[in-house]
């Protein structure tokens, strides 16, 4: 917590003088961003440009190798595997990005409200919090699925308040020590709302090291859902998703077949791309990449 | 001190009993009917009556937790909905084997981790730190099947060196069940040294910035024996410490691990009873798993408490 109020200090300063630039990306940054465009453009596209339909027989061949017809070879009952991954890379960005929204819109108003209200609405809402950190985010993911299945909806509420958790904490830790601040203090002066205190004086104090909060949180929600979806437990087939992707394919993978591999390594590269982008991002404000993936 | 450690080991007693609720009321209160829920749409009233009978629904869910609790705190498990046989049998043989995968794991990721930490902090922002930094951030943002996809293409198919599944019962001598058990053990290596290189690396760095060590810097104490003589006794504690919390991380990497190799453990036992909605199994196996990982977490902090004085004085 101190550390993150020492962050948000710091922040502050910076800001105030204005003189850093707020975005210089270093070479890995480039990379990892140019590996986001290039997934982001897929997702937006891919489906008009797949030369399949993604649920389509087209082959007689399971695990077909790659050819000039089917760029990426067959999956296990000869659906193509290019059209699958460009229908699926839609899905599987749209539910993480939903699910990371919903944890910033649940972590941060909860965190604000708990940090500005203080006493027993703080103490609630932290303990709360508590509780569900004290359990693997794994194995409260497959309890939640025990008892209400699994559908889309019931994936990204809850991906997006586990890790709700971390934010709450950031965002309550950041809002601790903005409250004091004299500008706040002015704005209650003048007696000015809860909300209009939120949105327009702390919020904007708090935005750059919530960006890169942003993106830990997107690439936590990525390995969830699709840890998810490959356990059977996610997203379920015959829907074009890259984790149940990898699931229906891993028979194939004994053979030599890369119908498991390249949804698993899109996978890989769209996280790893995310993260290359925050790791510099936070190694520019000095602050190490958070260390508590669970 | 040692009240200050029987606080900490008092509070994951706590912790503990949260869990416990946590699990009870998310399989049990959550979905309104369980009996439904379990049996889906195409229940016959019948079957509905049946299951409802066997987890006691008529009785109010208060009482159901109580007496699930005591159940389990002597140790009964209950019986499983699906097979119909009791829990605890069907775990034991399971248990036995995660628990053979995890300290296996632990045995090769901990001194590799260790290496690999003390390596990139001997000489920081120089090349194998680089190295070490970016290999593991890309180690750590990858899910773990695509490490073992990569394994088994690289090691099994290519190389033919290793077999793909893990048979737990057919082997001839110790050293086919360990070529059979290798790739398991290094996936579940692979992404939980990312982590504890890194850790201990911000560990050891931490101290390295302390003003004795900068004191050995200007008297020209070589970097190796600052590291090794130096900075490392002072970084046992911290040290220590994120070792114990990421072994805890093997909790989450069991469940795919095992789940990709089909090898017969108590995660895969856990996923399959999650597909199967045999919520007493859920519960069961969610319990030992939530007790593991709290475990190493109570370990991590007593070590540290252990290791570092300021921490003994109680607050």
């Amino acid at each position: 917590m101190s550390e993150a109020s020492n962050d948000a200090t710091q922040e502050i300063s910076l800001n105030s003088a204005g003189a850093r630039p707020l975005f210089q990306l270093s070479l890995m940054g480039k990379v990892g961003a140019g590996i986001l465009l290039f997934w982001v453009i897929v997702a937006l596209v891919g489906p008009y440009v797949a030369p399949f339909h993604p649920a389509d027989f087209v082959s007689d061949d399971s695990y077909g190798p790659v050819s000039a017809k089917y760029l990426l070879g067959t999956d296990y009952i000869g659906r193509d595997i290019l059209s699958r991954l460009l229908h699926g890379a839609r899905l599987t960005m749209a539910l993480s990005f939903m699910a990371t929204v919903l944890a910033f819109v649940v972590g941060i108003s909860l965190g604000f409200t708990a940090a500005l209200a203080g006493g027993w609405v703080d103490m609630v809402i932290s303990r709360i919090y508590d509780a569900f950190l004290s359990m693997p985010t794994i194995m409260l993911g497959l309890v939640v699925i025990a008892a209400l299945g699994s559908s889309i909806p019931v994936l990204i509420i809850t991906a997006g308040l586990i890790y709700s958790c971390g934010l709450y904490r950031i965002a309550r830790a950041l809002a601790i020590e903005i409250k004091v601040m004299d500008f706040v203090e002015a704005a209650r002066a003048r007696g000015e709302r809860l909300p209009w205190i939120i949105s327009r004086e702390i919020l904007p104090n708090a935005v750059i090291p919530l960006v890169s909060e942003f993106g830990l949180r997107l690439v936590f929600s990525i390995l969830f859902i699709s840890g998810l979806s490959f356990l059977g437990l996610g997203v379920q087939p015959p829907t074009a998703d890259w984790g149940v992707m990898v699931r229906e394919n891993l028979g194939g993978l004994v053979y030599g077949s890369s119908a498991a591999f390249v949804p698993a390594a899109a996978i890989a590269s769209l996280t790893i791309g995310i993260n290359l982008i925050v790791d510099d991002f936070s190694a520019q404000r000095g602050q190490e990449i958070a260390e508590e993936m669970i | 001190m040692w009240l200050v450690v029987l606080r900490r080991l008092g509070l994951g007693i706590i912790t503990l009993w949260v869990v416990s609720l946590l699990v009870f009321a998310g399989t049990e209160i959550l979905p309104g009917d369980v009996a439904e829920a379990i049996l889906g749409q195409s229940a016959t009233p019948e079957a509905v009556q049946a299951i409802r009978d066997q987890l006691h629904l008529d009785r109010p869910a208060v009482v159901r937790y109580a007496d699930w609790l005591t159940n389990l705190l002597h140790g009964d498990l209950g019986i499983s909905l699906s097979a119909n046989m009791e829990i605890s049998e069907m775990i034991s043989g399971r248990f036995k084997n995660t628990l053979v995968l995890a300290s296996l794991t632990a045995a090769l990721a901990v001194p590799l981790a260790l290496a690999m930490g003390l390596a990139a902090s001997m000489f920081p922002g120089g090349r194998v730190d680089r190295l070490v930094t970016i290999s593991t951030l890309f180690l750590l943002s990858v899910p773990e099947f695509f490490i073992a996809a990569t394994l088994v293409l690289v090691f099994a198919v290519h190389l033919q060196w290793l077999p793909a599944i893990t048979y737990m019962t057919e082997y001839e001598s110790v050293w086919q069940l360990m070529k059979s058990l290798a790739l398991p053990i290094l996936t579940l290596t692979t992404s939980v040294v990312a982590h504890m290189a890194r850790m201990t690396r911000a560990a050891i760095i931490n101290v390295m910035t302390s003003p004795y060590i900068e004191m050995a810097i200007l008297k020209g104490v070589p970097r190796g024996r600052i590291v090794l003589r130096h900075a490392l006794f002072n970084a046992v504690g911290p040290v220590v410490n994120v070792i114990a919390l990421n072994l805890a991380y093997l909790v989450s990497g069991v469940v795919i691990v095992e789940t990709v190799f089909a090898y017969p453990g108590l995660a895969k036992l856990m996923v399959d009873a999650v597909s199967r909605r045999d919520m007493p199994l859920v519960q069961a196996c969610a319990m030992i798993f939530c007790t593991a990982y709290i475990l190493f977490i109570l370990i991590a902090d007593v070590l540290a408490i252990l290791a570092n004085p300021r921490l003994r004085q109680p607050k």
